[in-house]
């Protein structure tokens, strides 16, 4: 899945470092990792900030180990490899996504939020939150704020919000300070994958008890 | 095979000539007289071979070159990323086993073996350490019909040894912090966007390898 050259909002150096590195919440790590297998651009970044892991490894002062330890490696080679579970074949999504969804779009079990925006929570480690959002063609995610970071990856269609407009593989990263409220274009529905390392602030009182109800 | 082991760590140079000599005889037939060439220039990339003669030949000889070499290193940085030592050694070992069988998933045109290693030592420390999944991008791999060219090779091998030279003489602090990320005791919002690490070349290198893949692929 490579459509690159539309592709105009990217990753930040500080989620490519923090990936490479291996730092992020697991959420964050699956969103970077499905703009990844969209967007070469950032694929070569990430891959360059791999190598400063190779140099400090590299000039690590060593450990030593038990006398037994290669012996114990090659026991352990002996003993085959687990073989990894292949992502689901013919899925309409990245690789990295799929895995996560255990298919397409199809396969995705999809929940009512109001205003005919629909939402799945996909499963993560706690300390952020990963969920798809489906907004219908026109629709609008209700007004809210952060507390924390949200990460935007468009899957299909594209949206536009006060700060610019987004389609197929780009990726808002709002921090604290955006207030944002996001509408669907017209024409086509808009699927996104998004992550926040905080719930979600809402303006208006009804979609705050949504928020309660369905974990936004 | 433990007497050969012992002779790599105690001396790391000589096991690198003996293994850069090998380099030059046996790698790349057709491209030797221009490797020759440029080796000079690195002599610690001979990694790049053990890791061919694991994939071609399943040389055991070979990995435990690199055994010596790098499990002390992995134990050093999984036990700094938060590891106890006994969690550490027996990562490093499943770290090393799964650099036996994915050797032939290296790539030599896109990282050095010590950056493989690094990120096979990363996965393995957010799975057992964090008890985390690690995704990843869609695998990108050279088909049976093509292979990377050797120039590719010794240009992304050189790329990163300057990369390793850069990063010692970077001032101190910057040093700690680019360590401190690393190893986890920075959180993605402290991370500077500036590493000050010359990663212009290594990024238009591999950008450019992705879209020879990307070619090869269709």
């Amino acid at each position: 899945m490579n459509i690159m050259n539309k592709i105009t909002h990217h990753l930040s150096d500080q989620l490519l470092i923090g990936y490479s590195a291996g730092t992020l919440p697991e959420a964050f790590n699956l969103v970077v990792a499905t703009h990844l297998s969209m967007c070469d651009e950032c694929r070569a970044a990430a891959l360059s900030y791999d190598s400063i892991g190779g140099a400090l490894l590299q000039e690590q002062p060593t450990e030593d180990l038990g006398a037994a330890a290669l012996s114990k490696t090659l026991a352990l080679i002996a003993k085959g490899s687990k073989a990894a579970a292949p992502a689901p074949a013919g899925s309409d999504l990245p690789d990295p996504l799929s895995a996560y969804i255990g298919g397409g779009l199809n396969d995705v079990k999809w929940r009512p939020i109001g205003l005919g925006v629909r939402q799945a929570v996909l499963k993560t480690s706690h300390a952020a939150t990963a969920r798809l959002l489906y907004i219908p063609a026109g629709a609008a995610v209700p007004d809210h704020g952060h507390r924390g970071m949200e990460l935007t990856l468009v899957l299909k269609g594209a949206f536009s919000d006060e700060t610019a407009r987004f389609a197929a593989g780009d990726v808002e990263v709002a921090g604290e300070d955006l207030h944002h409220k996001p509408v669907a274009e017209i024409g086509h529905d808009c699927i996104c994958l998004a992550v926040t390392d905080a719930p979600l602030r809402f303006s208006a009182w009804i979609p705050r008890v949504a928020q309660s109800l369905f974990r936004l | 095979m433990r007497m050969n082991l012992d002779i790599v760590q105690e001396t790391g140079a000589s096991d690198r000539q003996v293994a850069y000599a090998a380099y030059n005889s046996n790698a790349f037939d057709d491209q030797k007289a221009s490797i020759r060439a440029v080796t000079k220039t690195i002599p610690k990339n001979i990694w790049v071979d053990h890791l061919k003669r694991i994939q071609t030949d399943q040389d055991q000889q070979a990995f435990a070159e690199l055994f010596g070499y790098f499990a002390p290193r992995i134990k050093a940085f999984l036990m700094k990323s938060g590891a106890a030592p006994g969690m550490a050694e027996d990562c490093t070992q499943e770290v090393m086993a799964t650099l036996w069988h994915k050797a032939h998933l290296f790539d030599p045109s896109r990282a050095s073996v010590s950056t493989w290693i690094f990120t096979i030592a990363r996965n393995k420390n957010i799975d057992a350490l964090r008890k985390q999944r690690r995704p990843e991008p869609e695998e990108l791999t050279w088909g049976p019909e093509a292979e990377p060219e050797a120039s590719d090779i010794l240009v992304m091998q050189q790329e990163s040894e300057q990369l390793s030279q850069a990063m010692k003489s970077l001032p101190g602090q910057q040093r700690e912090l680019i360590e401190k990320a690393y190893f986890g005791d920075l959180s993605h919002g402290q991370i500077a966007a500036e590493t000050g690490l010359p990663l212009g070349t290594i990024k238009s290198r591999l950008r450019l390898a992705l879209s020879k893949l990307r070619q090869t692929m269709k």
